[in-house]
């Protein structure tokens, strides 16, 4: 197995700088605004952006929330293993309001169309968007775009491509994997 | 963390500590979902289970039917009084019968001991113990343990009680099971003629003073004096039980610590606790009830889990 660093710190920083603008155009000062990290990766991109927002771009009292999808995928019973839940915190009401799903890579789109499910479960939003931190292209099982990306990678299945933070990996990278042949 | 070891809930005596946490774990997720304004996950749209009572239940039999809906199974439901058993067919007969129906999963509760697990050797159907007999009670154990880890914050070094018909509960034994493979100490406390001889074997201390037994425990989890199952008499009277074994204000009041009450209901009030206790801030009876809607959904979503397609 070798790990190459396709995205390094700098790159991976203009990358959450440029989503936080279009973020802004879109929502203005986020009153009628949710942002939801998907678990269990989508919440470290959320809370870089958030603090990101509020820091360099002085926007406050962003409300966030915590989404877990294990109990809508759609391939319970059908891969081998644990499916373990993790920790859901939606304390806002997302009724009539505008959810944007935060994740850090966008592979197939089966993540999203169960957060979609899952997200009714506590209203109707009046608008649902996807932001993405990767979009790995033409890998998608599903016809779920993101309405805003970082940065789009092209790989194949067998990779992987994994983002590492600071506060939790002690350095901010985009890896692709290559698995042993 | 991985899968559950066992295939089939039939007793507390079969899982590994790390089942237990799984369980427990696995319920606090579920517990969210039913905080949620639609409280209903698609997880087992493609299971069907039936929910087989061969003994008479209200709370166990609801509570089940209620995780099953909540998690989107198929329901069916059967109770011995309005079925064939009453013109003598055998269990295995009955439950094959309604395998035959692309069964999945069968709750069951049955008043002998070792009915579950007999039934998980005969039929291809994840099996589930809703109680058998005097013998355990599974899910009731994981509720009783999720409901004190909630208030306690962990159940390693929990000192609880339990109090009242030892010999006759199922409850009892499936508790002292469960919290001494997850590190409590155990008290078991009641008359000498409700208290099984072998219980000192199991590692749980013996009392027979409920006075000692509130003054040294966390948690006192009150049995319900089961008439139906005694034959002959075990005590003198309800009078005398209510004045040896009944919990009042007053014994609480005196402590110098607050302690938490369980009942796995339903209550004899006035008899093993009183109504001021029960409807005190000490009681946690209607969080478990809660609780144990969530414990269930896990056990079924762990075991569904296990049933993976092309095996099932």
């Amino acid at each position: 197995m070798s790990k190459r660093e396709i995205i390094d710190s700098r790159e991976l920083n203009i990358a959450l700088n440029r989503l936080c603008c279009k973020l802004i155009e879109n929502h203005g000062d986020f009153s009628n605004s949710i942002l939801i990290g998907l678990q269990p990766r989508g919440g470290q991109v959320l809370s870089r952006l958030v603090k990101l927002l509020e820091a360099e771009y002085g926007v406050g009292s962003i409300r966030t929330g915590l989404l877990d999808i294990t109990f809508y995928r759609d391939d319970f019973r059908r891969r081998p293993g644990h499916l373990q839940p993790n920790k859901t915190k939606i304390e806002h009401l997302v009724e009539d309001q505008k959810v944007v799903f935060i994740d850090d890579v966008l592979y197939t789109g089966r993540s999203v169309r169960a957060a979609m499910d899952a997200i009714l479960s506590y209203g109707r939003p009046s608008k649902m968007e996807l932001l993405t931190l990767i979009d790995r292209r033409f890998s998608r099982d599903l016809p779920i775009q993101p309405d805003y990306k970082g940065r789009q990678v092209d790989s194949i299945a067998s990779q992987r491509v994994e983002v590492l933070w600071e506060e939790v990996d002690g350095r901010d990278a985009v890896l692709l994997t290559e698995p042993a042949s | 963390m991985s899968e559950l070891s066992v295939n089939h809930l039939l007793g507390i005596k079969h899982l590994t500590a790390e089942d237990i946490q799984l369980i427990l774990d696995t319920a606090k997720e579920f517990k969210e979902v039913l905080n949620r304004p639609i409280k209903k996950v698609p997880t087992l749209r493609d299971i069907t289970i039936a929910n087989l009572f061969f003994e008479n239940s209200t709370r166990t039999r609801l509570s089940f039917e209620l995780a099953e809906k909540r998690l989107s199974a198929d329901v069916v439901n059967f109770s011995a009084a309005s079925s064939s058993v009453k013109k003598g067919e055998t269990l295995v007969d009955t439950v094959n019968n309604i395998l035959s129906m692309k069964v999945d999963m069968v709750v069951m509760r049955h008043p002998n001991p070792g009915a579950g697990e007999f039934l998980s050797q005969h039929v291809d159907a994840s099996i589930v113990n809703a109680g058998d007999g005097a013998h355990e009670h599974p899910t009731q154990a994981l509720l009783d343990a999720f409901s004190i880890r909630e208030r306690l914050g962990s159940l390693e070094g929990a000192k609880v009680a339990i109090v009242g018909d030892i010999v006759h509960s199922r409850v009892a034994l499936s508790n002292v099971l469960l919290l001494k493979k997850m590190g409590a100490e155990v008290m078991v406390c009641g008359p000498t003629t409700l208290v099984p001889k072998y219980m000192h074997t199991l590692g749980v201390r013996v009392e027979h003073n409920l006075q000692t037994a509130i003054e040294w425990c966390d948690v006192a989890n009150m049995l319900r004096v089961q008439h139906e199952r005694q034959d002959i008499k075990y005590f003198p009277s309800i009078a005398e039980y209510r004045a040896q074994y009944g919990l009042t204000m007053e014994h609480l009041d005196a402590l110098e610590k607050p302690i938490v009450v369980m009942h796995p209901g339903p209550i004899n009030r006035g008899v093993e606790i009183t109504s001021e206790v029960a409807d005190s801030e000490h009681a946690i009876i209607l969080d478990q009830v809660e609780n144990g809607v969530a414990v269930r959904m896990a056990v079924l979503y762990l075991l569904a889990e296990k049933r993976k397609l092309g095996n099932s």
